[in-house]
C-alpha cells in the first residue's frame, strides 16, 4: 500500500520544472530581437507592442499571479509617463535609462500607497477602487495644468540619447531596440520572481488566502509587495511611451487604456507571463489591420474576439489558455518522469 | 506536564449570542486531547479564536505563558499553533510537492526569497520528500491537488500542517468524509504524529476519539462542560444526557 520512495533529485527537478526554459520561449525572444534587423519599417508599431507588452506583463503579475483584478492600471502607467516626460522637459535627469528607473520608482511609490486600498474586498470592490484611483489621477493632472500641460498635453519634451550615445529617431529604430531591451530585462526579472518561493506564495494567496495565512504567510504583505512591483513595471511602460514619443498627455491615465489592457491580457491569457506579450502583439496588429480596413469600426471586431475568447474560457476569463498550458506541462512532466526512470 | 497552550475565561459573542462561554482550556506538552460536543457547541468558534481568525470579546490566550490574544493568524503559525481544516483548504492548482515546498520554505523564513528558483535548496527538498513519504503522497507529487483522490487530499491537509512544524496542532475532523477503505490511512497518520507535538482533535466519531485521546474536553453551548480521561467522560452521567441516545463507547 505504501507508495514507492522518491529521489531528492527527482523532486528537485519536478519542483523547478516551472522555471525551465522551453524552446519556444527562446524562439520567441530570438524573433523579437531579430525584428530589429528584419523589419526596420515596422519599428514604430513594434515599439508600441514592446511597451504595451510590458504594461500587460505588469497586470499579469497582479492578476495572473496574485488574483488582483484592476480597471485602473493606467494610473501607474500615466504616473510613470508624466514623471519621465517632466524629468526630460525640465532637464532634471537627461539620460533616459536613469530617468526610466526614477519613473519606475515613482510609480512604485504610488503603487505602495494605493496597494492598501485593494487588500480588502471582492473583485468588484477592487475594480471600482482601481478605477477610482486612475480617475482621480487623471483629474489631478488636468487640474494642475501648469505642471502637466493640462488638456493640451506636455509639449516641448526633448529626449537625449540613450546612455549618451543612441539618439532617438523618427522611424523608431532606437526606440524599438531600447524598449525591447528594457522589456526583456524586466521580463527576466519577472520570470525569476514568479518561479521563486515568493512567486509560489503569491499563487497560494491567489488560490486560497485562508490556507496561506494558516501556513504562516502574511497575505496582506505579499499583496502589497507584488502590487508595488507591478506598479513599477507599469510606470516604466508609461515612461517608455513618453520617451519614445517625447510626449505625455492626459490620455495616459484614461479609462480606455486600463480597459484595453485587461483585454490585451485576456486575449493572451493570464498567469504564464507570455500572455501579456502575445496579447499585445495580437491586439496591436489587429488594431492596425482592422483600422486600415474599417477605420471607424475596428473595436467591433476586437469586441467580438473578446466575447468568443471568454466563451471558450468559460469559467475563468483570465485563463482560456489553461487547457493548452496544462497539456504542455503534462508533456514536459512526462519527459521528466521518463528521464528520472532511466536514471534509476 | 507543562502547559503549552492555555485559554483564560475566553468569551466570544456574535450580536449578543454567546458562542464561547468563559472557556478556560489547557493543553499540555505532548497532549493527545480531544474536543467533542454536539453540533453548534462552539468547537469551530474555539478553533477560530485559538488560531486568530477571530478575536475574543474578552479573555486571553497564552502560549508558554505569553499573551498571544492579539497576534494575527500567520504570526501564531510562526509560533507553532497550526491547524487543519474540516473542509479541505488546499491550493488546487499546486501539486503536493509545491504545496509542501511552500509550507517548508515559509516556515524557514524564506518566503520573501524572490531571486532563488523553487527547489534550489537541497536540504529543503530533502525535508519535503521526507514529509511526502511519511504521508504516503509520493505517488501523486506531480498531480494538481484538485485532481487528487479525496483521501490523498485529507492526508495532504495534515502533511501541510506538519510541514509548518507545529508545537500545538489543531486537527479539525481529519477523517471527515473519507470513504471507509481510505480511512485507516488517515487514522494511521494521525496516530503517528510526533509525540512532542501537542494535539487537540475535534471529532464527531467516538471510535476515533476514544482510540486517540488520553484526555477529553466536552463543549456544550459554548462552555466547557466536562473534562477528564476517556474513562471518566464515558461514564459521566451529564455527558450521557447530552449525547442522549448516542452510544459513547461500545461496551
Amino acid at each position: 500500500m505504501t507508495p514507492p520512495p522518491i529521489a531528492v533529485r527527482t523532486a528537485t527537478e519536478w519542483l523547478s520544472a516551472r522555471a525551465r526554459w522551453h524552446p519556444l520561449e527562446i524562439v520567441f525572444w530570438f524573433a523579437a530581437f531579430a525584428a530589429i534587423y528584419l523589419f526596420p519599417a515596422r519599428h514604430l508599431i513594434l515599439t508600441e507592442i514592446a511597451w504595451l507588452g510590458l504594461f500587460a506583463l505588469s497586470l499579469d503579475l497582479i492578476l495572473g499571479y496574485a488574483g488582483i483584478i484592476s480597471l485602473g492600471h493606467a494610473a501607474f502607467f500615466g504616473f510613470g509617463a508624466y514623471t519621465a516626460a517632466l524629468l526630460a522637459k525640465h532637464e532634471i535627469i537627461e539620460e533616459p535609462v536613469l530617468a526610466l528607473l526614477i519613473s519606475g520608482c515613482a510609480a512604485m511609490a504610488l503603487g505602495f500607497v494605493t496597494s492598501f486600498l485593494v487588500l480588502r474586498g471582492s473583485d468588484l470592490t477592487r475594480l471600482m477602487v482601481t478605477l477610482g484611483v486612475a480617475l482621480v489621477l487623471r483629474e489631478l493632472a488636468n487640474r494642475y495644468g501648469w505642471l502637466t500641460g493640462g488638456a493640451d498635453g506636455l509639449q516641448g519634451v526633448s529626449i537625449k540619447p540613450v546612455l549618451g550615445v543612441f539618439r532617438f529617431d523618427m522611424f523608431g529604430h532606437t526606440g524599438y531596440t531600447y524598449s525591447l531591451t528594457v522589456l526583456f530585462i524586466l521580463f527576466l526579472v519577472a520570470r525569476r520572481l514568479v518561479n521563486s518561493p515568493f512567486g509560489l506564495s503569491l499563487l497560494s494567496v491567489k488560490s486560497n488566502p485562508l490556507r496561506s495565512s494558516a501556513i504562516g504567510i502574511s497575505v496582506d504583505a505579499r499583496l502589497v509587495a507584488i502590487y508595488t512591483v507591478a506598479a513599477g513595471y507599469a510606470g516604466i511602460a508609461g515612461a517608455l511611451l513618453a520617451q519614445t514619443t517625447a510626449f505625455a498627455s492626459l490620455e495616459v491615465f484614461s479609462f480606455d487604456r486600463s480597459a484595453d489592457l485587461l483585454l490585451v491580457l485576456i486575449i493572451g491569457g493570464a498567469g504564464y507571463l507570455y500572455g501579456g506579450l502575445i496579447g499585445a502583439i495580437i491586439f496591436k496588429f489587429m488594431q492596425d489591420y482592422l483600422s486600415a480596413l474599417t477605420p471607424q469600426y475596428w473595436p467591433f471586431w476586437i469586441g467580438l474576439a473578446l466575447v468568443v475568447i471568454v466563451l471558450v474560457g468559460r469559467d475563468r476569463i483570465t485563463s482560456w489558455t489553461t487547457p493548452i498550458r496544462l497539456m504542455a506541462a503534462r508533456l514536459n512532466w512526462r519527459a521528466l518522469a521518463r528521464r528520472s526512470a532511466e536514471r534509476l | 506536564m507543562a502547559v503549552v497552550l492555555e485559554t483564560i475565561s475566553l468569551v466570544k459573542q456574535f450580536n449578543g449570542v454567546i458562542a464561547s462561554d468563559n472557556v478556560s482550556l489547557q493543553i499540555e506538552k505532548g497532549a493527545r486531547q480531544a474536543l467533542i460536543g454536539p453540533n453548534g457547541a462552539g468547537k469551530t468558534t474555539l478553533i477560530n479564536l485559538l488560531t486568530g481568525v477571530s478575536r475574543p470579546t474578552s479573555g486571553s490566550i497564552l502560549l508558554d505563558g505569553e499573551d498571544i490574544t492579539d497576534l494575527s493568524t500567520h504570526k501564531r503559525v510562526r509560533l507553532g499553533i497550526v491547524r487543519t481544516f474540516q473542509i479541505n483548504q488546499l491550493f488546487s492548482d499546486l501539486t503536493p510537492l509545491e504545496t509542501i515546498g511552500l509550507a517548508v520554505s515559509e516556515r524557514r523564513g524564506q518566503g520573501l526569497d524572490w531571486w532563488r528558483i523553487v527547489g534550489s535548496r537541497p536540504d529543503l527538498v530533502a525535508e519535503v520528500v521526507e514529509i511526502l513519504e511519511r504521508f504516503h503522497l509520493t505517488d501523486v507529487i506531480d498531480k494538481r491537488t484538485a485532481v487528487l483522490p479525496y483521501g490523498k487530499q485529507r492526508l495532504l491537509e495534515i502533511a501541510v500542517a506538519i510541514a509548518c512544524r507545529p508545537r500545538v496542532l489543531l486537527l479539525d475532523e481529519p477523517a471527515a468524509g473519507v470513504p471507509e477503505e481510505e480511512r485507516h490511512e488517515i487514522l494511521a497518520a494521525v496516530a503517528a504524529l510526533p509525540s512532542d507535538v501537542s494535539v487537540l482533535l475535534i471529532e464527531h466519531d467516538m471510535d476515533i476519539v476514544f482510540s486517540f485521546a488520553d484526555r477529553i474536553s466536552v463543549l456544550v453551548n459554548g462552555a466547557l462542560f466536562v473534562e477528564g480521561t476517556p474513562e471518566e467522560v464515558a461514564h459521566d452521567a451529564r455527558v450521557k444526557a447530552v449525547y442522549l441516545g448516542e452510544e459513547l463507547v461500545d461496551a
